[in-house]
């Protein structure tokens, strides 16, 4: 036993050492992640900014309890590293810590759980619209946007979807464009024309399938003015890649200009006619 | 150290009936069947991984042209259902538990060995006609391994090729269900004298629960395939609106299988890794009822998650389906800790099978954790099929169906062929295959936290997703000559063989007191069971845990040792003699 004990030491400094490594790495990684939002977007609408909120905190408990584990699992194999031919302990259980590692993961589930429903309400709420309402319909493959409240001025995808829209940009004119004002409540009515297709717009941190059959409504609030790119992102047949729409946050000017803009001339909004010669093959 | 149990009796040379291609043909043998099986499952796996590999090389540049969309599209979803329904499931209950179920409980072979043929065949078939979808004019099932309706209409997708998938699920489907009926039978009434059910084996444990979820899901799957072939082929309207249908039953329906499936095909990998982590570490499972009851509780609760894969369908009650979702940790969490007990003080060695174990391990949990985060509406509207999903499921599914298959595959090949593996070239794939796995899914992650939705074909340049993509590219290729590796092992170990002897790894239970291969009718010999270590038992006298939870002098103490004389012939008794007689369940 106590030879056992002295060949173990110097192995004991040099495994000290690695664990600390491990540890000061795995510190660096929750550092620096902090500066990079773990990868997520904070979003541009009060409902991503809220989703990003919930995801920043999940994303620190997981790390933390994947790092725990992980720790636990890395001590584990290199402490206990056969070094001689001995029968260890033969232990089976340990009722107490069992119970521990039974209860322990019961109450965070109930912490994730509150403030995942907390989340949830305020992003499914649907407050009163006070911006656009528009009728969203899903289409293989594109979309149309249609205006409520304007006479109900329409932008849709150009017809000439399929191959002939490669090589493409995001903010290529010939994908339709969803204008939305900044700071007011917007309503989307999503439907779909034929498949299921995904109506997901990357900076509002959000996706709802559009449903032969169903009528999904949900709201933004738009906090930032800009340019961002969206996509369908249920596959929905040959040309799912290429189903892609753009969202224009413009302040409240702008949109009501766009909006009269847009009643005198609605064809300048279809695809159809801003759509640009195809640039040659690349 | 010697480990080899002394045979009593001699195994004769010849084994009766045919033998060659006509005995793989005619074969009722769970332990040739088993062999079909897992070799179908692995050229099933090989496929798909080609297949991926070709998705990957698309995707490793913006506006690629490898491969025309239309083909992408059939890669992706002939990729995920070969990877599912004829790999993932097929190579556990149908290959591993086949041939190890039987011999880890004693018995001589399946219940119903016939049925047991019939599944293979089944599956086989299935699978051809699945695959062979390729040959047709109008190109292989492309909707997605989900089929989506209504996608999967006629209208939307024409053709032989998606009548074929639905075909070729139907019979697997029947395969498994028949397979899942055979295990639970085996199981319950084929085990050795003093095999009580919780002294089974966890392997055999996961897999009978399995077999139960299996007979819970298959069937729905089934019929909800009855139903699509109805709509496409004799004009009924169950999942198309024109006619009065309601397309949302679909997902209601194969998510209500399809949950379940992702634990069919997680669960006996689980059973896996930890008999392997116990035999490795020369401990017992730490938690054996704890884990047991954990098993349980997974399969339980996975029946009632199914419409977290629909929280953006807006037709779900979220807060429900959330919490169901999150419960599921708990009892992972549990497994998780018993893994680490087992090895806890443990006297760990690293051959092949425990390195993939350990792998497992650490591959995982990282797909647990962003489990989680999907299982919160909220999180999942964000990150919805995106490559965020993508690389989730791949972390679990690769991670229990590869790391851990491969560590079954690796600690049980000497028992299925009498020969070991290289232990240098399988530690090379095994390291091969974790870097390349975290190097091709870790940036998937950062993909989806991007905006990039899954099963896109091509991608702007704009985009910013280059880079990661072509990281996880190259991850990919690794993975290939991780796989690559494998099968030169696989070859050397037939033309060089080395052979393996009984119990290579002093392992604990049944299936290692029998010869390897095993004979005809799978023992001669089996050593006294009186705990769920019945060949460490009999090895090492002086280290077992026999009555460590029992009163010294209580009845069942008394009972249980019955059998400790010399040992029982099998072929001795009344069938129900097979039955566990001290009722310790």
């Amino acid at each position: 036993m106590i030879s056992r004990l002295k060949d173990r030491v110097a192995p004991a400094v040099t495994r000290r050492r690695l664990l600390a490594g491990v540890g000061a790495l795995a510190l660096a990684g929750v550092l620096s992640g902090c500066n990079v939002t773990f990868g997520a977007t904070k979003g541009v609408t009060t409902q991503a900014h809220e989703e990003f909120r919930l995801w920043y905190g999940m994303a620190i408990a997981g790390i933390a309890v994947a790092v725990f584990v992980w720790l636990l699992i890395f001590w584990s194999i290199f402490r206990y590293r056969r070094r001689d031919d001995h029968i260890p302990k033969q232990t089976q259980e340990h009722v107490p810590l069992e119970i521990t590692y039974t209860v322990i993961p019961i109450l965070m589930v109930i912490v994730i759980f509150v403030f995942t429903v907390i989340v949830e309400n305020f992003v499914d709420s649907n407050p009163t619209p006070s911006g656009a309402v528009v009728n969203v319909t899903a289409y293989q493959w594109g979309w149309i946007f249609q205006y409520a409240h304007a006479n109900g001025v329409t932008v849709r995808t150009a017809e000439k979807a399929g191959p002939t829209l490669l090589p493409r940009s995001y903010f290529a004119k010939r994908y339709p464009t969803l204008t939305l004002p900044v700071g007011e409540t917007s309503r989307i009515y999503l439907r779909s024309a034929d498949v299921v297709h995904g109506f997901y717009v990357h900076s509002f941190n959000f996706d709802r399938y559009a449903q032969p059959g169903v009528t999904n409504v949900f709201s933004f609030t738009p906090t930032t003015t800009g340019w961002f790119p969206a996509q369908c992102t249920q596959y929905c047949g040959l040309y799912h890649s290429e189903m892609l729409f753009n969202v224009h946050i413009v302040t409240d000017a702008q949109y009501t200009t766009w909006l009269k803009n847009a009643e005198l001339h609605p064809q300048s909004l279809t695809g159809a006619t801003s759509q640009p010669t195809r640039p040659g093959p690349q | 150290m010697t480990i080899a149990v002394e045979r009593t009796l001699p195994i004769p040379a010849e084994e009766h009936g045919p033998t060659g291609l006509l005995k793989w043909i005619t074969s009722t043998d769970h332990k040739v069947i088993g062999k079909s099986y897992t070799i179908t499952a692995f050229v099933f796996f090989c496929l798909a991984g080609l297949m991926a590999m070709l998705m990957r090389t698309q995707l490793a540049s913006p506006d690629n042209n490898i491969v025309s969309l239309h083909l992408y599209n059939e890669l992706f979803t002939m990729h995920g259902s070969l990877m599912l329904y004829l790999f993932a499931g097929p190579f556990a209950f149908g290959g591993l538990a086949n041939y190890i179920v039987p011999l880890q409980i004693g018995a001589p072979d399946m219940a119903f060995p016939r049925l047991n043929a019939l599944s293979y065949w089944l599956y086989a078939f299935g699978g051809l006609i699945m695959i062979s979808g390729f040959l047709t004019t109008g190109g292989a099932a492309d909707f997605g391994w989900v089929s989506y309706a209504p996608l999967s209409s006629a209208t939307n997708t024409p053709g032989a090729g998606p009548d074929m998938w639905i075909v070729a699920l139907v019979l697997t489907g029947f395969s498994a269900i028949f397979t899942g009926v055979n295990i639970c039978a085996t199981v319950f009434y084929l085990r050795a004298p003093g095999l009580t059910m919780f002294r089974l084996p966890i392997f055999t444990w996961n897999m009978l629960v399995t077999g139960i979820l299996i007979l819970i899901a298959f069937p729905v799957l089934t019929a909800a395939l009855v139903m699509l072939w109805c709509d496409r082929h004799i004009g009924s309207h169950i999942f198309s609106v024109a006619g009065g249908g309601v397309p949302v039953l679909w997902q209601n329906l194969f998510w209500f299988f399809g949950h379940p499936e992702v634990y069919i095909l997680a669960l006996p990998y689980f059973g896996m890794v930890t008999d392997i982590l116990a035999v490795f570490s020369r401990k017992p499972v730490f938690g054996y009822r704890g884990m047991v009851f954990a098993t349980m509780s997974i399969a339980a609760l996975s029946t009632s998650v199914w419409a977290h894969h629909m929280f953006t369908t807006g037709t779900v009650l979220l807060p429900f389906f959330s919490l169901m979702s999150y419960l599921i940790a708990v009892p992972t969490g549990i497994k998780f800790f018993n893994w680490i007990g087992t090895l806890w003080r443990g006297s760990i060695v690293f051959e092949t099978p425990m390195l993939f174990a350990v792998g497992f391990l650490i591959v995982f949990l990282f797909g647990g954790v962003t489990g989680i985060i999907l299982a919160s509406p909220p999180l999942d509207f964000a990150t919805h099929d995106t490559y965020f999903v993508v690389a989730h499921f791949h972390e679990v599914l690769f991670g229990s169906a590869v790391f851990g298959g491969f560590a079954g595959l690796y600690y049980w090949y000497p028992k299925m062929t009498g020969r070991m593996l290289r232990n240098d070239l399988g530690k090379a794939s095994f390291w091969f295959m974790f870097v390349g796995f975290w190097l091709t899914f870790v940036p998937q992650y950062w993909l989806g936290l991007a905006g990039m939705p899954r099963r896109i074909a091509e991608y702007s340049p704009l985009s910013g997703w280059t880079l990661l993509n072509r990281i996880s590219t190259s991850g990919a290729y690794l993975l290939f000559i991780a796989v690559f590796l494998m099968l030169v092992n696989f070859l050397l170990s037939f033309l060089k063989p080395v052979p393996a002897g009984d119990n290579p790894w002093d392992a604990h239970t049944l299936e290692w007191a029998t010869s390897s291969p095993p004979p005809h009718h799978n023992f001669y010999w089996i050593p006294p069971v009186r705990s769920e270590r019945p060949l460490w038992d009999h090895n090492h006298p002086e280290h077992t845990t026999i009555h460590s939870h029992m009163p010294a002098n209580s009845v069942r103490a008394a009972t249980s040792t019955v059998h400790s004389g010399p040992g029982v012939h099998p072929d001795h008794g009344s069938r129900s003699d097979f039955r566990g007689e001290d009722g310790d369940e």
